[in-house]
């Protein structure tokens, strides 16, 4: 079996450790980091994400294919995109201005399109915001489960997509591409998938009846 | 292993017989009736949530708890959860060491850092800055507790220069916890300051929390501090039977976390993800006292915790219907869950 290509998850809070654990299940090698100093989350790495390697971020990213982005939203402006340029990155985050607070940046359209205009140097795809950090892994489940459930990938880039896709399917969901990287709107907090457990073809009806899937 | 067992209220509207709800004033006078019934029923804790909105009208808790405190003797009295990222240390403590001294000695609080943030841009504080907010804050509130003037400097209030802040607690730091719901940094820091752990757990697998109780004690240890106790906080209702539990609780929760959900990125609930969080595996206490009991006893064990608080009430559901949850909780389920935890 050919290797998996290398995951660096920046965020240790509810939703980082949660993806790096599924990812550890699959079989990929991961890395964890916070904006600080990696000794600070050695002992949560050692109970809540073994496997996991805790890291300085720069390091992290440094030596990963996929990197996975699930910091605060009002945090991401304190990111230096260069860190992250020529990785693939998945945007795992979400604009909810009652816990963000108003970030004029994120006020219209995708937020995803406002992360890759600052990420301009990465292939931004997004992914895995739309299941709740509570649910993802209880709901994940073996390829060809009769109720697994799906999940959106959205990115410009193709190999990304793939990538992520991939990803997806490998920690227990079904995939469902869904073309630009504008059309994953659609996976956004008051959208018709947003934290509703459907399968392929209810994800892929919802989607389509939905007018912010209008790429 | 001593188990304790609490209700958490956050002051959740009620209905009126009639069906309209019931006026904020008066579903002040009932939270006060029924912290005192909890007592009878055999609760050992009474906890009031703070909260700023139309449907939870409970923005100061501690006055409703010294009211409670007034007409009680055993039963100890806390905030479930004090939203310290909004409030300020000083005052917080001087309500709680007041309730102390009216309770003697009965008074606890939890702190949340703000997952429920409404009372934010009523006091003029910038979501965005909850994070410092609460850690600061929740610094200066761990040197309170220890009682002795407090010399403090940080950026969220007005330094403290060697202030005696009074009144004095009469032995020693009331119990104090800090409120986690499923951020594993947020255990580090309740370990790193000293507070008990609190975990609020209001959806999915309890089981998963298993490793932030285990994370907690090896943090105590690493900041060289003694074990701390881990407590369980989280949604349920309480009736004769499952059906009933279920049919009075049903409509009520799906209306709140539907109103709730588009602030707080909740998923609307359906009867399918319902059932799933009232059956074993939820989060959600909802039957009759043997079934919640089995759940309770289950999930303490499970996660190492030694208290369990049943956040009783939702928006709509009647001052009877809640009493009776009251008495079903005290009078039935604990003494099973004692049971079910003694005979393991």
């Amino acid at each position: 079996m050919n290797q998996l290509p290398g995951l660096a998850v920046l965020g240790a809070g509810h939703v980082g450790p949660v993806i790096a654990r599924l990812a550890i299940k699959a079989g990929y090698p991961v890395a964890i980091a916070t904006s600080g100093d990696p000794e600070d989350i050695a002992l949560i790495t050692e109970l809540v994400i073994p496997g996991a390697q805790p890291r300085w971020a720069s390091d992290a990213v440094a030596d990963a294919d996929l990197v996975v982005l699930a910091i605060p939203l009002h945090r991401f402006g304190d990111l230096d995109p260069n860190l992250l340029s020529g990785k693939v990155v998945v945007d795992a985050m979400n604009y909810w201005p009652a816990s963000d607070g108003v970030l004029t940046a994120f006020e219209d359209g995708g937020s995803s399109q406002t992360v890759a205009r600052r990420l301009s140097g990465s292939a931004v795809v997004k992914a895995l915001n739309h299941i709740g950090y509570h649910e993802l892994e209880g709901q994940a489940r073996p390829v060809g489960a009769p109720d697994r459930r799906a999940a959106g990938v959205a990115g410009d880039d193709p190999a990304a997509v793939a990538a992520i896709a991939d990803l997806v399917d490998r920690i227990g969901y079904d995939p469902v591409r869904l073309g630009r990287l504008r059309a994953g709107r659609v996976l956004q907090p008051g959208g018709p998938v947003f934290g509703v457990t459907l399968t392929r073809p209810e994800f892929e009806r919802a989607v389509a009846e939905d007018a912010r899937s209008l790429a | 292993m001593t188990y304790t067992f609490g209700l958490d209220t956050f002051g959740d509207r009620n209905g009126g017989a009639d069906g309209t709800p019931a006026s904020h004033a008066q579903t002040i006078r009932n939270v006060v009736e029924e912290g005192v019934f909890a007592e009878q029923a055999g609760v050992h804790f009474f906890g009031i949530g703070e909260h700023h909105t139309e449907y939870f009208p409970m923005p100061a808790g501690d006055v409703v708890l010294a009211a409670i405190a007034a007409r009680t003797e055993k039963i100890r009295l806390g905030s479930a959860v004090t939203v310290l990222s909004s409030d300020d240390p000083v005052r917080v403590f001087q309500r709680y060491s007041t309730l102390n001294a009216i309770s003697s000695g009965r008074a606890e609080v939890i702190l949340g850092r703000g997952s429920s943030i409404e009372s934010f841009p009523v006091f003029g504080y910038d979501q965005a800055d909850y994070e410092e907010l609460f850690d600061e804050k929740a610094t200066l509130f761990a040197e309170l507790l220890k009682g002795g003037p407090v010399t403090w400097d940080g950026k969220t209030r007005p330094a403290l220069l060697n202030r005696d802040v009074v009144p004095h607690t009469e032995s020693g730091p009331f119990p104090a916890w800090i409120g986690v719901g499923g951020n594993p940094q947020s255990v580090i820091r309740a370990a790193r300051l000293g507070y008990g752990l609190a975990l609020a757990i209001i959806g999915g697998p309890p089981a998963r929390f298993a490793a932030y109780s285990q994370l907690f004690q090896r943090a105590l240890e690493k900041f060289g501090r003694p074990p701390l106790p881990v407590l369980v906080h989280s949604p349920g209702h309480v009736a004769a039977t499952d059906e009933q539990a279920k049919a009075e609780f049903w409509p009520r929760w799906r209306d709140i976390v539907t109103l709730m959900a588009p602030e707080r990125g909740f998923a609307i609930p359906t009867e399918e993800s319902f059932d799933t969080e009232t059956g074993p595996h939820g989060a959600l206490y909802v039957g009759s006292p043997e079934t919640v009991a089995r759940k309770i006893a289950t999930n303490l064990r499970a996660l190492a915790a030694t208290r369990f608080d049943l956040k009783y009430g939702l928006p709509g559901l009647t001052h009877g219907q809640l009493m009776t949850n009251i008495e079903l909780y005290g009078q039935q389920v604990i003494p099973r869950v004692r049971e079910l935890l003694s005979s393991s």
